[in-house]
């Protein structure tokens, strides 16, 4: 088509495909132009235009509903334990960028027979993290002979896939200063320290240690819950370990992913953040039925991750990385601003909104941005 | 066993709680226990709590014993009779206080026909339930509970005969409504407070309509020809006091007409209305600025120099001058002495407030409003015997609200003032609608309060009846004449050049954050500036070491302090708080440097 050719430098290409896949059957060049120039004119009156404040729109735009945004989390229809962060907490989570966030998801795809529901109970049990106090029945201490007997839970053990001896295993390797033997045919473990002189009490920090030992599934993994979302099931856990999921063999590494932003950060680098940080907000506000435009949050999400690293909208976050002394010391803790800028000579040059209102200056935004220049001589 | 805790402390167990329970209940009724003791005892927790400190809310309540009321018609009798008291009842265990802790364990009647034998106590009235103000609400259990609660809120508020010894009280910022009168729509409440003694409105034809638009969002529309015969008019009093204060050094405060050389001396014509002693004179009308108490005080800080020169010249001017926007009339004159024994002198000042566009009224049931026109009489509209209202409320004030008590006083108001009587709108106890209405049919009116009324511009029959009748409407203290304010242009402050803040001192308003957003939202660059600009100054920057130069206006030039005159001196506008901030800076040791770049 030597008509698209035309309008390749003026329009962006996705644009030019959307059209090409909704042209009419039978459309003739002339109708194909005037397509072509009308999209035209509304893709460049869709353009912010040069000094306009976005950056302020969009804090206007995102602000505004959010003072209408509940105070709720979410439950899981069924199992009262899983809830979800949402609302206000969960967008302040997000745009702060919190190390440690309230509640930590991951969303797990399957590969093919999966996907159907083949064995999706045991697959989810499986990626559980399940530590020894599970399968415990008892734990008893012989205060004479210095030795410890723990009575395993057999049928518990049966429907996690392990035997007795793989568990005596697990902790020989784990525990280190004492021996562990199985009895023949019965599911006890004797326990004996290795060396001699030892205190009692040692044996019963072994007692409290030894049930945090962990045995099977994915470590970090708290609960699981398999769903089925439309006509696909999928598994939900609350907890994340998105490394050791993602090493396993039935899952679809292309969409699993969790809402853990330094997780992805970590894993997928900045570019995968900028845009998980697009979804997670936009998830919240699709809950609460707002309607925000995404081009607003796009501009959040590319400031958080401008200077290639995850940053919060915040005091330790973007605000230190704030170029401008002066804006730096309007927002907070002004004193220890001004001393450090000091010490380093820093300059402040004036280019952005708060400096200029500061000293009275027209802002460089709108219609103090552009300028006349004259030749003197 | 059960724990017991006296006042939230530990204090032992008992075996048989509710039996411990009923003795302590028992011997306070006989009078061995005060009457504000309070017992619970909670069984989930198995815990019995017994209260007696101060600030818990207690209530009175009649005690009922095997389903009937102790308070027999014996009682009755006696207290008609005044041979008994309350306190009688109380020692007899007639009557008793509950908090409401105690009150959990109850079964409280709301009337004596409602008894049964589960019943422990009974109300010893309906209206008992609530609370002082929110009982003078007529038919108010009609009302959704919220607007009951706006309602009292907004009768505190309400501007009536607050005392009757006002003529020789020298209060604070008090209001005196004149011809106040008693509600034709009257509670129980009304008689037991003697509201009659100091009422706080008057009661006014209200008619339920809108009129051309005005009285859309609460607003109300008000009857000139009311005002003018007097209507809701009042008095503002406020008092202006000054004392002749003593300092260390036998330095003392002088009252009197200040001399002219004294620091700080205003101009003659505002001294006009002192009399000798330096104290205003009786019935003169003052406007802002005129002093209404002339006084000099000792200089505030004594240099070695003045230490030998103690003349009249060091004294400083410090008269109770009034401030902007306040107006009166001298109303009465008050030379004393304070418990210091310093002369002190009080002056109450009077302003007739009339009604007028901007104040604020109410009736009884939460229906506040503003007056937004004031109609000519002759444009207000008539009924077919010539009755005019005094004031047209807005119909859509009603449905939202439910305020259908609002309705019923109208018709019951209507029917007092043409019966002649007055209505008992008790809550719970009321006057029945039915029986007003039909009352109200009796006296050759509409069952329904509604009349056919007439435009009082074209005199044209409105196509719908209107609902009017008689109302208790209250004036509130808020009015514009102590509220109103603008400025273009006035005071500032003398730190940061920024406009004061506040009415009393002709303040600008804040152009705050988020306004300021706005602006920069919209690129109104050099509009934002302009909206800044109040506290803008040209400071002298020099340009080698960028600190900020001082002008020298004998030589009409500028010199660096520290590199002196041989540089480039610049004129940079800053806005003054700016200039101000680098100072601060300078304060804490950091250098300001200001590198200025293109002239042109
Ligand atoms: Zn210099």
């Amino acid at each position: 088509m030597k008509l698209f050719k035309e309008f390749e430098d003026k329009l962006p290409e996705n644009i030019l495909e959307e059209v090409k896949a909704n042209l009419p059957d039978k459309c003739s060049e002339s109708r194909t132009r005037k397509i072509l120039e009308a999209v035209y004119k509304e893709y460049k009156s869709s353009v912010a235009d040069p000094g306009e404040n976005v950056g302020l729109v969009g804090a206007e735009s995102i602000g505004e509903p959010g003072t209408q945004m509940t105070l709720n989390t979410f439950h899981f229809a069924g199992v009262s334990e899983m809830n979800v962060t949402t609302g206000l907490p969960r967008l302040i989570e997000i745009l702060d960028a919190r190390k440690t966030i309230k509640t930590e998801i991951t969303e797990i795809f399957l590969k093919k027979p999966y996907n159907e529901g083949k064995d999706i109970k045991e697959i989810a049990e499986s990626l559980k993290e399940t530590l020894f106090r599970s399968f415990l029945k008892e734990i008893s201490i012989n205060i004479a002979s210095l030795q410890m007997t723990i009575e395993l839970d057999e049928q518990k053990i049966k429907n996690a896939k392990l035997t007795p001896i793989k568990i005596t295993k697990i902790l020989e390797k784990s525990v280190k200063s004492f021996k562990f033997q199985l009895e023949k045919d019965k599911p006890i473990i004797n326990v004996k320290s290795s060396s001699k002189d030892i205190a009692l009490n040692e044996i019963y920090k072994l007692k409290e240690s030894i049930k945090d030992i962990f045995v099977t599934g994915i470590k970090g993994i708290k609960q699981v819950l398999p769903v089925k979302r439309g006509s696909e099931f999928m598994i939900v856990t609350a907890g994340t370990n998105l490394k050791e999921i993602l090493k396993l063999d039935f899952i679809d590494t292309c969409r699993t992913t969790s809402n853990n932003l330094y997780e992805i950060e970590k894993l997928f680098g900045i570019e995968a953040v900028r845009q998980a940080i697009m979804n997670e907000v936009m998830k919240v506000l699709d809950a609460q039925g707002i309607d925000i435009d995404m081009r607003h949050i796009m501009l959040v999400s590319d400031t958080m991750c401008m200077s290639g690293r995850l940053l919060g909208i915040n005091r330790y976050g973007i605000v230190k990385e704030k170029p401008s002394v002066l804006a730096r010391a309007s927002f907070e803790t002004p004193i220890k601003h001004i001393i450090n800028a000091s010490l380093r000579g820093e300059v402040d040059s004036l280019n952005s909104v708060i400096e200029n209102v500061m000293l009275n200056q027209p802002i460089p935004v709108g219609t103090g941005l552009p300028g006349l220049v004259t030749k003197v001589k | 066993m059960t724990d017991v805790f006296v006042n939230n402390k530990f204090s032992g167990t008992i075996n048989d709680p509710k039996e411990f329970v009923e003795r302590i209940i028992s011997e306070r009724r006989m009078g061995k226990l005060p009457i504000s003791a309070n017992v619970t005892y909670f069984e989930d927790l198995n815990e019995v709590h017994v209260e007696t400190c101060s600030g818990r809310a207690i209530r009175p309540l009649i005690v009922v014993k095997d389903g009937k009321s102790t308070l027999t018609d014996k009682y009755i009798e006696q207290l008609e009779k005044n041979e008994i008291t309350w306190s009688d009842l109380l020692k007899q265990g007639v009557i008793e206080y509950l908090d409401t802790l105690e009150e959990e364990s109850t079964l409280v009647a709301f009337r004596e026909e409602d008894l049964t034998a589960e019943h422990t106590h009974l109300e010893i009235a309906p209206i008992t339930i609530f609370g002082l103000a929110t009982s003078l609400v007529p038919f108010g259990n009609f009302n959704h509970g919220v607007r009951l609660n706006q309602g009292s809120k907004n009768q505190k508020q309400a501007i009536g005969f607050y005392v009757s010894n006002f003529f020789t009280r020298l209060d604070m910022d008090v209001n005196l409504l004149h011809y106040p009168q008693r509600p034709i729509a009257e509670t129980i409440m009304h008689s037991t407070l003697e509201f009659n003694k100091h009422p706080t409105g008057q009661n006014v034809v209200v008619a339920i309509m809108s009129y051309q638009g005005y009285n859309m969002e609460d607003a109300i529309v008000i009857n000139k020809g009311s005002i003018d015969r007097g209507l809701a008019r009042s008095t503002y009093y406020r008092p202006v006091i000054s004392e002749e204060l003593r300092y260390s050094g036998g330095l003392i405060d002088e009252i009197g007409i200040p001399d002219k050389e004294v620091k700080g001396y205003r101009s003659e014509h505002d001294y006009r209305y002192l009399e000798e002693d330096g104290i205003i004179f009786p019935e003169a009308k003052v406007t802002e600025g005129d002093v209404i108490i002339g006084k000099t005080s000792p200089p505030r800080f004594l240099s070695s120099m003045d230490e030998y020169n103690l003349t009249t010249s060091s004294r400083r001017e410090s008269s109770m001058v009034l401030k902007h926007g306040e107006i009166g009339v001298v109303d009465f004159v008050v030379v004393t002495e304070n418990s210091e024994g310093n002369k002190l002198i009080q002056v109450r000042l009077r302003d007739n407030r009339i009604p007028e566009i901007g104040d604020k009224f109410t009736s009884r049931h939460g229906q506040k409003g503003v007056i937004s026109y004031v109609v000519p009489e002759q444009d207000v509209p008539f009924t077919a015997d010539g009755i005019k209202p005094d004031i047209i409320f807005s119909p859509h004030g009603i449905p939202s609200r439910m305020t259908v008590s609002h309705l019923i006083e109208l018709i019951g108001g209507k029917v007092g003032a043409l019966s002649g009587r007055y209505i008992d709108g008790t809550i719970f106890d009321s006057e029945k609608e039915e029986d007003l209405r039909q009352e109200l049919l009796k006296l050759g009116f509409r069952e329904n309060g509604t009349e056919v009324l007439y435009n009082g511009i074209t005199g044209e029959q409105y196509p719908v009846q209107i609902f009017i009748g008689d109302m208790y409407y209250l004036k509130l203290k808020h009015m514009v004449a102590n509220k109103i304010h603008s400025r273009a242009r006035g005071p500032i402050q003398l730190l940061t050049r920024q406009p004061t803040e506040g009415r009393a001192k002709e303040g600008g308003l804040r152009l705050g954050e988020m306004e300021k957003d706005t602006f920069v939202a919209h690129g109104a660059s050099l509009l934002l500036k302009e909206r800044f600009d109040s506290d803008k100054t040209i400071v002298p920057v020099c340009e080698n070491c960028g600190i900020i130069a001082v002008y020298d206006g004998r030589k009409e030039r500028s010199f660096c302090p520290i590199c002196g005159d041989e540089v480039e001196i610049s004129n940079v506008e800053v806005s003054y708080a700016f200039k101000l901030m680098l100072d601060e800076f300078k304060s804490l040791l950091v250098y300001p440097k200001l590198v200025l770049e293109g002239k042109y």
